[in-house]
Formats: C-alpha cells, sequence, structure tokens
C-alpha cells in the first residue's frame, strides 16, 4: 500500500463508513516530522477488535502485532486480577436490583473473558438458582450479605472494584487500536490558531502595541514548546 | 489507605495509553514516562488545592 500524506483522513473512517481497513499508513513516531511512514496489517479489524475484548491483547497477537499484545495483555489482566485479588474475590459481579445496582460492572466488562463469569452467575440467581463454582463471581444473595463484603473487606471493596473498572477501560482503548491502529498526535494537531479579536482590536487602536507583540511572541514559544510534548 | 497501591495502577495506564497512540517501543516508553510524570503532578497539584481548601476551611 503506498504511503499516504493525507494519513489523518484514515483516523476514524471504519466508525463512519463501515468500510473495513486492511492496513494502515501512518507516520512512524508522533514527534517525527519526517515523511517516514510504516504500515500495519490489521488484518480484519472486527474480528481483532472482538478478539481484542475477549482476552486483552488478544486482536493484536492476532494481528502480528505481539510486542503490544503481550504488554496490554500483563498491564490489563494484571490490573485486572490484582484488583480481583485486592477485593477478595467479591468485586466482580453483576446485579441490578432494588438494594443493589451494580454499575461498576459494565466497565469491568470491558476485559472480556474473565468478567464473564458474572453473567452467568447474574442470570443464575435472576432465576433463582444457585451459584456455581463455590460462588465464583456470583451477586450477593441480599442487601445483608453486601453489607458484610463491606464490613470484611473495609476499603479493600472499593480498592478492587476501581482496579478492575480500569483494567476494563483501559481495554476499550485496546480495541480501539485493534479496530484502527494507533491514534497517534501529530505535532500540526496540537498546534494552536493565533488568538483574534480583543487584543489584536485594542492594538489596532493603538496604545499598547509593543505590549501586545511581546505577549504574541510569548505565545508563540509556548505553542512551539507544546509541539514537543505529547502527554 | 496505603498510597503505593497508586503505584501499579499508575504504570499500567502509563503504558498501556502510550501503546494505543505510538507503534514502537521507544516512543511508547518515552511517552509513558511523560504521562506517569503528567499525572503525578495532577494528583499533586489536586492534593495542595484539597489541602489548601482544609486549611482554610
Amino acid at each position: 500500500m503506498a504511503p499516504c500524506k493525507d494519513w489523518l483522513k484514515t483516523i476514524g473512517k471504519p466508525f463512519w463508513t463501515g468500510r473495513r481497513m486492511s492496513t494502515k499508513t501512518m507516520p512512524a513516531e508522533a514527534a517525527s516530522r519526517e515523511a517516514e511512514t510504516l504500515d500495519i496489517e490489521l488484518r480484519d479489524p472486527l474480528l481483532a477488535a472482538f478478539l481484542a475484548w475477549l482476552v486483552p491483547g488478544g486482536g493484536h497477537l492476532y494481528q502480528g502485532r505481539t510486542g503490544k499484545g503481550i504488554l496490554f495483555m500483563v498491564c490489563i489482566l494484571g490490573t485486572f486480577f490484582y484488583g480481583f485479588y485486592l477485593g477478595g474475590g467479591r468485586v466482580v459481579y453483576a446485579a441490578w436490583n432494588v438494594e443493589d445496582h451494580r454499575w461498576a460492572y459494565p466497565c469491568q466488562l470491558g476485559a472480556g473473558l474473565p468478567a464473564l463469569p458474572a453473567l452467568v452467575q447474574a442470570q443464575r440467581a435472576r432465576t433463582g438458582r444457585g451459584p456455581l463454582w463455590g460462588g465464583f463471581m456470583a451477586p450477593p444473595r441480599d442487601g445483608q450479605e453486601l453489607r458484610n463484603w463491606h464490613f470484611h473487606l473495609h476499603s479493600y471493596f472499593e480498592l478492587g472494584t476501581a482496579y478492575t473498572m480500569i483494567a476494563g477501560l483501559l481495554n476499550v482503548l485496546v480495541i480501539y487500536d485493534a479496530y484502527a491502529g494507533p491514534m497517534i498526535i501529530l505535532p500540526q494537531q496540537r498546534k494552536r490558531k493565533p488568538r483574534e479579536g480583543p487584543k489584536q482590536d485594542r492594538r489596532k487602536r493603538g496604545g499598547e502595541g509593543v505590549q501586545d507583540n511581546s505577549q504574541g511572541k510569548e505565545s508563540q514559544d509556548v505553542n512551539s514548546q507544546d509541539v514537543g510534548a505529547d502527554a | 489507605m496505603n498510597l503505593w497501591y497508586a503505584l501499579p495502577l499508575l504504570v499500567a495506564v502509563s503504558l498501556v495509553y502510550s501503546a494505543t497512540r505510538n507503534e514502537h517501543w521507544k516512543p511508547i516508553l518515552s511517552h509513558a514516562v511523560r504521562f506517569g510524570v503528567w499525572v503525578v503532578g495532577l494528583m499533586l497539584a489536586v492534593m495542595v488545592v484539597l489541602t489548601a481548601m482544609n486549611w482554610l476551611g
């Protein structure tokens, strides 16, 4: 595939046009102003996105982006299971009833397969059947049991919930990366438009011309510093 | 609550975020370091503001 100079137009295209994109051409480094480009083989982006959701990093392994796949897998699964451990194995469950609206679970579900047993347990609880696997990821039977969990785990319940939620939300970024490639921020995107309006009007009226010029120069310097900073 | 619990979270978030914005290891790691420093600075700033509000209140 020939390098495309206007690669920015490719960002987001699959979302809005529904087209499949098998490769993506982009600058090799965000900070580089050179015309060096690299092609990324995204293979089937939808399948890659599904695999990335199912197992964090799985989509990248499927695409042959092994390093990033392992990085995502270690970071996201490590965060998820560490949070699960901190929360005493109680923080990942699905429940939506009068006593407990478990709003954290949709975020945890972003981690994919590791959070799916909670759906099975929730379905069994909803139909009045007993939990499987010794209550692994099962919702609390009632409000009293939930209060007992909070009492015994103290703040670790919230800490484990936060860890597992963040793991799931991070995987949303990873899914997008598997689907459409990295969202590289080019220096050109970070440039601010020069200010117009009151300051220029004041200068035209006279009296503050020298001061405004110095401010304008300072503003340009700030912009040039911003160009080098990605974060 | 021990603040050290924030450290693994900070490392994981920095690495994953920067890896979704770069493709090679060198820019990923440098971006992750900058992002981590930025997050720590933001948290320190929030802590200073909250401490000041607590002190004034």
